[in-house]
């Protein structure tokens, strides 16, 4: 039955069949493949502009390149911040077939902490795997050395050298220098705003504070970068662009290790600051708050233990105790009074009060006493500065009254900003009417004006300040501003940086000025000056005063008695000073916190300073 | 006058072996353009060009023996092929290697082998068997019992799972019966039933990785590095080609490896991206003149079979080229599906040129019995 259907097919109909349906069928086929053209030309010539722009987004990265920070040198060339290399292990997930055994054999090998596997564990996981992550930063020189030396069993694992802060005098510049550190949120925030951000796309630190800080912008440079290509895995295939970044610019200044290993020996365990300037332009020659710390401890991030040790130590030496310490300037500004009494006659060089060892203002019972309390007899200026009579200055502020004491001081610079170079600054207090009335909301008293007149009460000055205005005596009414940085350079060239002197009082008669000077030359040259003893023998001609600030209020009859009282209560020794006494290159100011009397105890050691300065550094080559 | 005897004289040469001359010609173009590209493709990895070459030798050589076999010799042989298969793919299912989270090969010790491949050319030609033992145009238990043919193998290759492959074996059976004259009114109701397919083949058939295909598919840019990837690595690489190209060996995004699967499914936005939409056009005018010559061919035969084999094979070589093409310019979703005959790779390449074999001693054994 089967065969014979077969036998009875219609062949022409079935070969028409079967040709119509492979029409039928390579219509459909030239239908499709002009879908796949019109496709393709949609992508490839409609589309091209936007597929090629992603294409070259692929393939084309810009990594940037962080530029060196600028250095830090002494006057005389020596290096006080440096970038050198540390090295740190790091390892190429990518590379390595077996993470635990190789973060256990590499633990027995050089000392890694739970820590440190937790955080590089977590990197791992966040970054690409053929990235190398560092597993441990700061080798010492033995590790660095173990791992090379193994280096061969661990394929993957690389020392990697990155230039890193270095301050190699440790804490012997730390609040003029400041410190550098990872920049945070905050940071970013404000270079994001200052425009700053995309020239910081490499670089991991900021100056925190100090000189790091204040010239940041100088010291970072500009950010190098190359336009590489990169396959699909990220990694660099060659690089299509270079362009270097630039290095900041070294920043030198008129600090002096010398000058600055002299402070800090001196003053030892003692509380306070030393600072030094050249009064003629306003470098600053020693800048020493002690006691201070070491800035590298911050450079990597400081331990919270370190930090706590540091943050609630009771001698508080974070603080910046040259420009952030206000102390009571005691009679250290006796000269300056002195001269504003000449300039407006209030006093002459030759007019004297009788000092019974006391000062009471009319009808008032009080007695305001001299340090000596039998009194110093018939005083001039000569002996009221040279011998530091407190009832000399009484009558003479008295008579002045607050309102011009507080403007010509002004002028001098105290109850401001200095404008040093670091931002680390305090203004202390220039006390006034109009100031007593915010701060206290009450009227000026007369006998406010007694205790100021020899420095005590409301004013209070930083050390800073106190050589600032002193300085305005030397240099006859032009006022310096204090400047640490005194050159920038590059590797072409350099640039001097020197603030100019700013006229700030203008003199009445020169000779009064030049009478100032004579009383502190005679405190210093005199017998009985109260820095006599300090400076005999000394091979330069100095000038100065002392200052013994009162910290304690010690009533009417009593005697101060250093012993009985609490010794964070003692009083703070001052001293200001300068040399050559004819043509001054340096003015200084000490202050030491509860260390008692200026002339005993301030005073030897701005010898000591000055000795130095004239003998064996500074002052050699000039 | 000996040009043409010449040209004739080659012919004759060529027919002896049974070799079809015009085909043969597409073939080496199509091979030719295919190693070129590859060695783009692959890197420059010599290694691999000579495992290409190699294996183009070896479907040469299977096709040519392939067209020695007369075509009543391949008709008797279709149903053991077929039933031989079966065997293979329920033997796969049971002790089958895995490999890609899927079981499709089977290890012969020596060598392993995917009798899907067999199926390829086996369900075709067990169709084209039975349907042409019949008078055409088939009649309606006829067209039944091919789709049963399609269907068995097809459900046990979806569960291996390979989803690709199972949906070519079925077209392929499909185009037998299509070619053999299935009227228009069942093909429009099995378009309707399949369409209706397509849900229970979502729910229950698919694997959560091919969905995930299929939803990239629908929107690449929703996951651009995940499963979005391919997609959008490969359509960039063929929009910036733009009408030139880049060069050969120039192109960025497959000699920097943003392409993936350069050298095996996605060769084809390789050619794109290095010789734009000129090369493109020169690629796609070989595989029509192949398409074209085969289907002629088929017209030619003389029996059913011959033509119903010759025109199912040369359908789903249409249905391979334009597959990839649609899934690496974006027109379908990702299948693995290889470029033939360009893309690197192995066994598909042998189905393929057997497929030609089988295609070109039906072209040539047809004069054989003309002439005496």
């Amino acid at each position: 039955m089967l065969k014979k259907r077969v036998a009875i097919q219609d062949f022409a109909a079935e070969t028409r069949l079967f040709n119509h349906r492979a029409v039928v069928a390579m219509l459909v086929v030239a239908i499709l493949f002009c879908v796949i053209i019109f496709n393709q030309y949609q992508l490839q010539i409609v589309s091209y502009q936007d597929y090629q722009t992603r294409s070259e987004g692929n393939r084309i990265k810009v990594m940037p390149m962080a530029p060196n920070r600028g250095l830090i040198y002494d006057r005389s060339g020596i290096l006080l911040a440096e970038n050198r290399p540390v090295f740190s292990l790091e390892l190429v997930p990518e590379q390595i077939k077996d993470m635990d055994a190789v973060l256990s054999a590499l633990a027995q090998l050089i000392d890694i902490t739970p820590e440190q596997i937790e955080s590089f564990l977590k990197h791992v996981k966040a970054q690409r795997r053929f990235n190398s992550i560092a597993l441990k930063e700061q080798l010492d020189d033995t590790e660095v050395a173990i791992l090379a030396a193994n280096q061969h069993r661990f394929p993957g694992i690389t020392v990697e050298a990155r230039l890193s802060r270095h301050y190699p005098f440790g804490d012997l510049f730390t609040h003029a220098l400041g410190y550098i550190g990872k920049i945070n949120t905050r940071e970013l925030q404000q270079l994001d705003e200052d425009g700053e951000a995309a020239n910081y796309a490499a670089s991991r630190d900021i100056g925190k504070i100090g000189l790091e800080r204040f010239y940041q912008r100088e010291l970072h440079g500009t950010m190098g970068y190359q336009e590489v290509e990169v396959n699909n895995r990220g990694r660099l295939i060659r690089v299509l662009r270079s362009v270097p970044a630039v290095s900041g610019q070294n920043i030198h200044l008129g600090l002096d290790v010398g000058l600055q290993l002299t402070a800090q020996q001196v003053l030892k365990d003692q509380r306070g600051a030393i600072v030094a300037m050249d009064p003629r332009d306003g470098a600053v020659l020693a800048f020493y708050s002690n006691p201070s710390y070491d800035p590298n401890l911050f450079v990597h991030g400081i331990s919270s233990t370190n930090y706590n040790a540091l943050l609630h130590s009771r001698d508080k030496p974070l603080f910046n105790r040259v420009t952030q310490a206000t102390y009571p300037p005691a009679s250290t500004i006796k000269p300056h009074l002195a001269l504003l009494g000449l300039e407006t006659n209030t006093i002459t060089p030759s007019s004297k009060i009788w000092d019974p060892g006391y000062f009471m203002l009319p009808n008032v019972d009080h007695r305001f006493r001299d340090h000596i309390s039998w009194g110093h007899g018939w005083v001039d200026i000569y002996t009221a500065v040279m011998k530091s009579c407190d009832t000399f200055f009484y009558e003479l502020g008295v008579k002045l009254g607050i309102d011009r004491i507080s403007e010509y001081m002004g002028k001098m610079g105290f109850g401001e900003r200095t404008g040093i170079d670091i931002f680390e600054e305090s203004s202390g207090i220039m006390p006034s009417r109009g100031w007593k009335r915010a701060r206290h909301n009450q009227p000026w008293y007369l006998g406010d004006t007694v205790p100021l007149s020899i420095g005590q009460s409301y004013w209070t000055t930083t050390p800073l300040q106190l050589i600032v205005a002193t300085a305005v005596i030397l240099n006859e009414g032009q006022l310096a501003t204090p400047h640490l940085v005194t050159a920038f350079s590059d590797e072409q060239n350099s640039t001097f940086h020197s603030p100019p002197l700013q006229p700030a009082i203008e003199v009445v008669d020169p000779n009064n000025w030049q009478v100032v000077r004579d009383t502190m030359h005679r405190t210093v040259k005199d017998i009985g000056g109260t820095a006599h003893k300090a400076f005999i023998g000394a091979s330069y001609d100095a000038a100065g005063k002392t200052g013994t600030a009162q910290l304690a209020a010690i009533a009417q009859d009593a005697k101060y008695d250093a012993k009985a009282i609490d010794e964070r209560l003692r009083d703070n020794a001052m001293y200001i000073g300068y040399a050559p006494y004819d043509n001054p290159s340096i003015v200084i100011a000490v202050a030491l916190e509860n260390a008692g009397g200026g002339g005993s105890n301030a005073a030897p050691i701005a010898r000591h300073m000055l000795d130095y300065y004239f003998t064996a550094g500074v002052n050699a080559n000039e | 006058m000996n040009e043409q005897f010449d040209s004739s004289a080659r012919q004759s040469r060529l027919a002896l072996f049974h070799i079809d001359g015009p085909l043969l010609l597409g073939l080496m173009l199509l091979m030719g353009f295919g190693l070129m590209i590859l060695y783009s493709a692959s890197g420059q990895n010599m290694i691999m060009m000579k495992a290409q070459l190699i294996r183009l030798g070896v479907a040469l050589a299977v096709m040519v023996a392939i067209a020695q076999v007369k075509p009543q010799t391949l008709k008797r042989w279709s149903l053991p092929l077929f039933i031989a298969g079966l065997g293979l793919l329920v033997a796969v299912l049971l002790v089958g290697h895995v490999g890609k989270g899927a079981q499709r090969w089977l290890d012969l010790g020596f060598m392993k082998f995917q009798p899907s491949e067999v199926m390829k050319l086996a369900v075709p030609m067990a169709v084209a068997w039975f349907i042409s033992s019949h008078n055409l145009p088939p009649r309606l238990w006829h067209l039944l019992v091919g789709f049963l043919m399609c269907a068995i193998p097809t459900l046990l290759i979806a569960k291996q799972p390979d989803l690709g492959t199972s949906i070519l074996i079925a077209t392929a059976g499909v185009f037998v019966l299509f070619m053999s004259g299935m009227s228009w009114r069942i093909i429009i109701f099995v378009a309707g039933v399949i369409s209706a397919f397509l849900p229970v083949l979502w729910i229950f058939l698919m694997h959560d990785y091919q969905r995930q295909r299929v939803l990239t598919f629908l929107n690449p840019e929703s996951d651009p590095l995940g499963s979005g990837y391919h997609i959008i690595q490969s359509k960039i690489a063929i929009g910036s080609g733009g009408l030139e190209g880049k060069g050969y060996l120039q192109g960025t995004q497959s000699q920097l490896e943003f392409l993936p699967e350069r050298h095996t499914d996605f060769i084809f936005a390789v050619v794109s991206e290095e010789m734009g939409l000129l090369g493109v056009l020169v690629l796609l005018g070989v595989y029509l003149f192949i398409i074209a010559r085969c289907m002629f061919i088929s017209t030619q035969a003389q029996e059913n079979y011959s033509k119903l084999v010759a025109g199912s094979f040369t359908l789903t070589f249409f249905v391979y080229v334009f597959v990839n093409i649609g899934m690496v310019s974006g027109l379908l979703p990702v299948v693995g599906v290889p470029l033939p005959l360009v893309s690197y790779g192995g066994t598909s390449m042998v189905t393929l040129m057997a497929a030609f074999g089988v295609i070109m001693s039906v072209c040539t054994h047809k004069r054989m019995l003309a002439t005496p």
